[in-house]
């Protein structure tokens, strides 16, 4: 390793870390303004890069040169600064005063929107754009050759840092936006127009995104995955920087940039771990990040569950539904048996998220890591250990409870919007570690052959085992909802000075909530591995994650039993509309935006508000 | 020995002295009153005490025991209650259960997984509400009450650790002028009947002049005066730097 390899290595990082702080920039200005995480971000990055893969070859095309090149760049920007503009117009405007995890869930509704339509507009193949006019040919530094276009983007972040200070501090909009990033209320006070100042800093926001997935495009082609990558990149360099600082973007890119570039050659297959564990390291150090303010946490206060008489008629019916779903197996054929009992699986892990964000406020972004972690746990224990259902399974449940011990203990010292974040990142190493340690956990393939005992075997056995596992897991998180343990977790979320000053240990609390809550959805997950006969990456997948918020959302926030009606519901509708069409996600994406929008209560809710008002 | 020792209690915060070598003390039973203007280091002192900041120098005694760098939670089981000044209760749950909680805590019993909160310490938690005259709204949701009644509510939370010192933090902020005083001669009876030690902030002169057994008036960190309602309202210096002009004092006069 010499010197011109260390140099040419860091000029690559650097490259990376400039296109990075570009699209990451708008994403903190977006944050800093409105106190909202945009999820779609990403997506308004990968609309970038499709837009200017296609835009720029017909351009080329008309006139071959340097000025076509860049106007293209420009032009593509600008449309999706644009599209930016409808999105806070339609949707983000809505939804400026409600709790984070609606803003997130709505958010990322918009990233499912967009991966169904980008298929639709571009088409299903990856597009790699143009080279650069003029930019073609390598330079040669100290004797080796590197890309000329890399060289060109490493100015590009120094650039684009520029005019967004001279922006920041020299124009009126730019004085507002500074002005909303360190008080919201009162800019909004001193009458400044708050819709044409938030609309601009989409508008910005947006153009940032669409210039870097633009500038992308000679060097990666534009796919469909590169949403969501793109997404958890940013979520750390905001995080690392400090929500709503530009300076801090800047500075947190370039160490992360610095990191991937180097990294690859220490951990060849985990760049992506590397980047997480600086996130976990800087926030377990400094909360708020390098230039972050504690005061700068999004949304207003948790919804959750509230105190209910408990009413006899909820017991009888609840063993009435229990007595019908054991006579299931009586009358339903074997298709049916293994929907219901993914539905039951389902159910289980959507209320064991219940426990942190309904009871405990806690939004955690990342539950598949616990779900994903049971899968993994049983299936390594069959692949590895030659373990029979009945030991693998509770060794998922111990793998999921560990992870959560872990996890847990780096988040309950953060609250809100860095929480949500957080969680995202720790299921997103373990993505990472599930996808990229192949030697273990078969990478992409996963683990196949994990199937149940013999007595076990049969599908009406599996279901019965099922319901038996999934209802007294729900059981006892019931119990313990209704349980002191519950109740300080209630109390610790309704007011945390309180909590503090009648002598409850609020972290130790959120800590024992998150093992339990893990230890559920772990054993929802190694189920999960045991119906299926395999494990793959995608359990531990953000969508897996966003899979029960939504099965939350739809069935009701602040109730006991939504999640549980909003599991059935949920995965019904995806197992008939999923097969008659290849717009699920859209399908999906519009859904949860309107339920935020329409129908913030859920189905159980919204049921037990008319019922109320009615009395 | 006194109840409560503040001695020598220094902190700023950057520049700004916030607190300069406070130092007082607190009788079981007193009712001790911390005024001052705005920016005086009320909420400094007051926090320092309470355990939500940490003194730069200085110590704070409770019966005797250093709690100088204890948490909040280790001050609750010494016997430290606290109201906030913007009423902080558990809005999720009713007003039974929000005394409960409290309870629950001070028996150990958080961590409890089983048998369910509501049944829990209800007997005295209603004894406790009936103390601060909210026994009849013990099954309403706390996000129903009226502002006195929360206030109330927080009360009786405080009481539930049995404090040997009750922190107020601007007891009566926003409440009406009638409710004040009556839960102001609500905490001065307790004080007086279970012997607790209450130091509170206050702005309403009438309250503190009205319920107070002694006064101490901060200035810029620093203790200018301390001594019965009486002597602060004649106290010359207390006049010309605190209260400014003479209504203030006039009018209970």
């Amino acid at each position: 390793m010499d010197l011109s390899f260390l140099i040419i290595q860091s000029l690559s990082g650097l490259a990376s870390a400039s296109s990075l702080f570009i699209t990451a920039c708008g994403l903190t200005l977006v944050f800093g303004v409105t106190r909202i995480v945009n999820f779609a971000h990403g997506s308004l990055y990968m609309i970038g890069a499709y837009t200017a893969a296609t835009l720029l070859p017909r351009l080329l095309e008309l006139s071959y040169g340097p000025v076509s090149f860049w106007t293209g760049i420009l032009i593509t920007a600008l449309i999706v600064g644009a599209i930016g503009v409808l999105i806070e117009v339609l949707l983000l405007r809505r939804i400026y005063g409600a709790p984070e995890l609606f803003q997130l869930l709505a958010t990322f509704g918009v990233v499912l929107v967009v991966q169904d339509l980008v298929v639709q507009v571009f088409g299903p193949q990856d597009i790699l754009g143009p080279r650069a006019p003029g930019l073609r040919a390598p330079v040669e530094i100290l004797g080796r050759r590197f890309p000329s276009y890399e060289l060109a983007l490493i100015a590009a972040g120094p650039i684009v840092l520029g005019f967004v200070w001279l922006l920041l501090r020299k124009t009126r909009f730019g004085i507002l936006v500074r002005a909303a990033t360190q008080d919201r209320d009162m800019v909004a006070s001193l009458g400044v127009n708050q819709a044409l100042l938030f609309t601009g800093t989409l508008f910005l926001g947006a153009f940032l995104a669409g210039l870097g997935g633009a500038l992308q495009t000679p060097r990666v082609s534009a796919n469909t995955g590169m949403d969501l990558s793109i997404i958890a990149e940013c979520f750390v360099v905001t995080v690392v920087g400090g929500m709503g600082s530009v300076p801090g973007a800047f500075l947190a890119a370039l160490i992360i940039g610095q990191l991937q570039a180097f990294g690859i050659l220490i951990f060849p297959k985990s760049t992506l771990v590397v980047v997480f564990l600086l996130m976990a390291f800087v926030l377990a150090v400094r909360p708020y990040g390098f230039f972050g303010r504690p005061e700068i946490v999004g949304g207003t206060h948790a919804v959750g569950i509230v105190s209910r008489t408990p009413r006899a008629s909820g017991t009888v019916a609840a063993l009435i539904v229990l007595a019908l779903l054991a006579c299931l197996p009586l009358v339903s054929d074997a298709y049916l048996l293994k929907v219901a009992t993914e539905i039951l699986i389902f159910a289980l892990f959507a209320f064991s998220l219940q426990l942190l964000i309904g009871v405990g406020g806690l939004v955690s972004f990342g539950h598949a890591a616990f779900f994903g972690l049971g899968a993994y746990g049983a299936a390594l224990g069959v692949k590895w250990l030659d373990a029979p259902m009945e030991a693998a399974l509770p060794l998922g449940i111990l793998f999921a409870a560990a992870g959560a011990a872990l996890i847990g203990a780096f988040v309950v010292r953060l609250s809100g919007i860095y929480l949500a974040m957080m969680t995202l990142a720790a299921a997103q190493i373990l993505y990472a570690v599930a996808f990229q340690w192949v030697d273990v956990t078969g990478g992409d393939n996963g683990i196949v052959g994990v199937w149940p005992s013999t007595w076990a075997s049969p599908r009406n056995a599996y279901y019965i085992l099922t319901l038996i596992l999934c209802a007294t897991a729900v059981f006892i998180l019931k119990r313990a909802i209704d349980a002191p343990f519950g109740y300080a977790l209630r109390a610790a979320r309704d007011s945390e000075p309180r909590a503090e000053a009648i002598g409850l240990n609020v972290r130790r609390h959120r800590w024992l909530a998150f093992m339990l809550s893990g230890a559920a959805a772990g054993l929802a997950g190694g189920i999960y591995a045991f119906s299926r006969g395999s494990v793959d990456p995608s359990l531990l997948g953000i969508s897996t994650s966003v899979d029960a918020l939504a099965m939350l959302l739809l069935g009701g926030i602040q109730t006991i039993a939504g999640p549980l009606v909003g599991a059935g519901v949920l995965h019904t509708l995806r197992d008939q509309i999923m097969p008659l069409t290849g717009l699920w996600r859209l399908f999906l994406g519009v859904s949860i935006i309107a339920m935020v929008l329409l129908f913030p209560r859920g189905l159980v809710g919204t049921i037990r508000h008319w019922r109320e008002e009615r009395a | 020995m006194s109840l409560l020792i503040v001695h020598d209690l220094s902190k700023s915060f950057g520049g700004v002295v916030a607190a300069r070598d406070v130092a007082f003390s607190l009788e079981p039973a007193e009712m001790l009153a911390l005024i001052g203007p705005n920016g005086a280091g009320k909420s400094t002192l007051f926090n320092m005490i309470g355990g939500q900041l940490r003194p730069d120098r200085g110590s704070v005694l409770l019966d005797g025991e250093a709690i100088t760098h204890a948490s909040p939670q280790e001050r609750f089981r010494q016997g430290v209650g606290r109201t906030f000044q913007v009423a902080q209760t558990f809005l999720s749950m009713n007003v039974a259960e929000n005394v409960q909680m409290a309870l629950i805590s001070r028996h150990d019993e958080s961590q409890a997984l089983w048998a369910p909160a509501r049944d829990r310490h209800r007997a005295e938690a209603l004894s406790l509400l009936d103390q601060v005259g909210m026994a009849d709204a013990a099954d309403r949701p706390c996000s129903t009450l009226a502002y006195g009644d929360v206030k109330r509510v927080e009360l009786a939370i405080a009481l539930a650790s049995q404090p040997k010192l009750l922190l107020m933090d601007e007891p009566t902020a926003g409440m009406a002028p009638r409710e004040r005083a009556a839960l102001m001669d609500l905490t001065a009876s307790i004080a007086a009947s279970a012997r607790v030690g209450v130091l509170f902030t206050e702005h309403d002169m009438d309250v503190v002049f009205g319920h107070a057994t002694r006064v101490l008036v901060l200035l810029r960190g620093e203790i200018i005066a301390g001594g019965t309602p009486d002597e602060i309202r004649r106290n010359p210096r207390v006049k010309q730097a605190y209260l400014g002009d003479d209504h203030a004092l006039a009018r209970t006069a």
